[in-house]
């Protein structure tokens, strides 16, 4: 897919994502923004896997860490063809498989993931069984800033470069902001590069919103030979809304009528500018 | 392999020993058997394991939640797999990554819970496990099991093996003798009969089925008093059908448990009969709502009645009334 294409589907997410999270009147709204971008390029560029395969065990996994955002992985899985778009008119509703975090009810999701720090351990299992396997298969998992505080995923970041994980790619979506505050106030992780480094991954940075970066930097995968891979992708929650960009209140936020029909018109414009 | 006691060697050892021999056995011809320890290959008694199949152990050094999550990523892709760590930590350490990554997302993580109960004695309440059954039971998709004897701890090895649901194994160190009994099949969730007996039902799990049968021959001698002995080795799901067998004609009933007396089997089994309105005078033996008092795992034992002068002597007083 193009970067103009990637970049169409970009705006076309962000409007899904508003438009369901304004039907549940739920959600985790910028934090989806905030990483769909990284989901829309991992699934429509980087990953090898098949809805109509999605059982073959050589597909890449892809295991979603920070669960809340479900929002942004159930808009691009429909996008990919795992179960129509029109399910998402249930979401969060009485009796429906997509609930408010990532569930393999729905097809396309591997772990049932929300509680925070789980991702990054199921993620090395999972890679070293494909070493174990002699498979080519790789794993990723996005992380929160906000979850990195949760100590197993340090336990879990120790086994990825003890086992010498280079099938294992993690991806930070940094976006600085957590429900009370800016994560620097709230429990500093920086210099969080430093520290993966230091624990023995070969880390990047990447803009996450720059579609032609994050393209390259998956290519460029493994970034070293017998080391798990880390990109930290500095990102700007709540991205692509104007108001709700880096404010803390969108969190969880659901926009009113009127927020949402604002919201459109400006990815309708960012959508004639690409 | 046939399920029954024949085809077995019949030893008297500890059955964390049986576990690992049987592990040995069954990684022998099968190469997705992965065991994942978290420094516990020494108390797990999986050094010999680890020496016949580097291959096939996982280790992750002491950090239980990982030892969790990263044996529920192999499970997912297809491993077979026993995560092995001390029951006192795997479950209250690595409790949320048992309830999310392995039951609430079905990865069929067989958990080993070594040493467990008070088997570490006088090291203290940091390293008992009193609370597992209670908690375990109100996970859902998570099979509880505590094997008596060397048989049972067998049987359940191979079955958690095959089994595609996550199963959660505890059991001690200590020596445990083979328990007589006709019953030579093994399935999770039915319980076995070891001895029948008019007067009395004692029901036990794990490693208080022996001083249960002690009390057993202590209660026909010197009283007369002929019990009925069961060891429910699956304490979830519980084996509603025998209890309910067993208490059919209102024999007084006793309950034996290495746990706390709150949320085990003995509470499992009060609340069944209580819904189903059996009104057998009921009695649980187990570890009171206290830290224990320091000593071995028999002196701890018999410090609470787990022993076969404590339920005898309990016996008594509840036939009385």
């Amino acid at each position: 897919m193009s970067e103009q294409e990637l970049a169409h589907k970009s705006v076309e997410y962000r409007r899904k994502i508003l438009k369901y999270i304004v039907k549940a009147n739920a959600g985790h709204t910028g934090g989806s923004l905030s990483c769909i971008d990284i989901l829309n390029v991992l699934y429509n560029h980087t990953l090898n896997v098949d809805a109509d395969d999605f059982g073959s065990p050589d597909r890449d996994r892809y295991i979603q860490s920070k669960g809340h955002t479900v929002e942004a992985l159930y808009v691009v899985l429909a996008s990919r063809g795992f179960f129509p778009e029109s399910d998402l008119e249930t979401l969060c509703k009485y009796k429906s498989h997509y609930i408010g975090h990532p569930t393999r009810k729905v097809h396309g999701v591997e772990q049932n993931t929300g509680a925070l720090g789980h991702g990054l351990s199921l993620s090395v299992g999972t890679a070293i069984a494909g070493k174990l396997d002699k498979k080519n298969y790789r794993v990723f998992t996005l992380l929160g800033d906000g979850e990195l505080p949760e100590g197993s995923n340090w336990e879990a970041a120790l086994s990825a470069a003890h086992y010498k994980l280079d099938n294992l790619c993690a991806i930070l979506d940094k976006n600085n902001l957590q429900i009370t505050g800016p994560t620097a106030d709230v429990c500093n992780t920086d210099p969080v590069d430093k520290k993966f480094e230091a624990f023995g991954w070969e880390v990047r940075h990447v803009d996450g919103h720059d579609l032609k970066q994050l393209k390259e930097t998956f290519d460029a995968l493994p970034f070293a030979e017998g080391k798990p891979s880390m990109i930290i992708a500095h990102t700007v929650k709540g991205k692509g809304v104007s108001y709700m960009e880096n404010q803390l209140k969108w969190h969880h936020g659901v926009p009113n009528q009127k927020q949402y029909a604002e919201a459109l018109e400006e990815l309708d414009l960012q959508d004639e500018n690409i | 392999m046939d399920a029954t006691i024949e085809n077995i060697a019949v030893t008297n050892k500890a059955n964390l020993e049986v576990f690992s021999a049987t592990l040995q056995k069954l990684a022998r011809h099968d190469r997705d058997i992965i065991v994942v320890t978290s420094d516990s290959r020494g108390s797990g008694k999986l050094v010999p394991f680890g020496q016949s199949f580097p291959d096939q152990i996982v280790e992750v050094g002491i950090a239980e939640q990982n030892l969790v999550g990263v044996a529920a990523g192999l499970a997912s892709a297809g491993k077979k797999v026993f995560a092995v760590s001390p029951a006192c930590f795997l479950t209250a350490r690595a409790l949320e990554q048992i309830k999310n990554d392995v039951a609430y997302s079905n990865n069929a993580v067989k958990l080993i819970g070594i040493s467990a109960g008070v088997s570490y004695g006088a090291l203290g309440s940091t390293h008992h496990s009193l609370h597992d059954f209670a908690v375990l039971r109100t996970i859902n998709n998570l099979i509880v099991v505590a094997p008596a004897d060397n048989f049972e701890t067998e049987q359940a090895i191979m079955l958690a093996a095959e089994t595609d649901l996550p199963v959660y194994l505890r059991f001690g160190k200590k020596s445990m003798p083979l328990l007589s009994t006709e019953e030579t099949t093994f399935e999770f969730g039915k319980g076995r009969v070891i001895k029948e007996g008019s007067d009395l039902v004692i029901i036990a799990t794990g490693e208080t089925v022996a001083p249960a049968l002690e009390a057993s021959e202590k209660l026909q001698k010197e009283s007369g008093i002929e019990a009925t002995i069961v060891s429910m080795h699956t304490i979830k799901p519980l084996d509603y059908n025998l209890i309910a067998k067993v208490a059919a004609d209102g024999k007084p009933i006793i309950t034996v448990e290495e746990h706390s007396v709150y949320g085990g089997l003995g509470e499992a089994c009060a609340s069944f009969l209580l819904e189903n309105n059996f009104r057998n005078r009921f009695k649980i033996i187990g570890i009171p709502d206290e830290y224990t008092v320091t000593g071995s795992q028999q002196e701890i034992f018999n410090h609470y009645g787990i022993s076969g002068d404590g339920i005898t002597a309990a016996a008594l007083t509840l036939r009385k009334g």
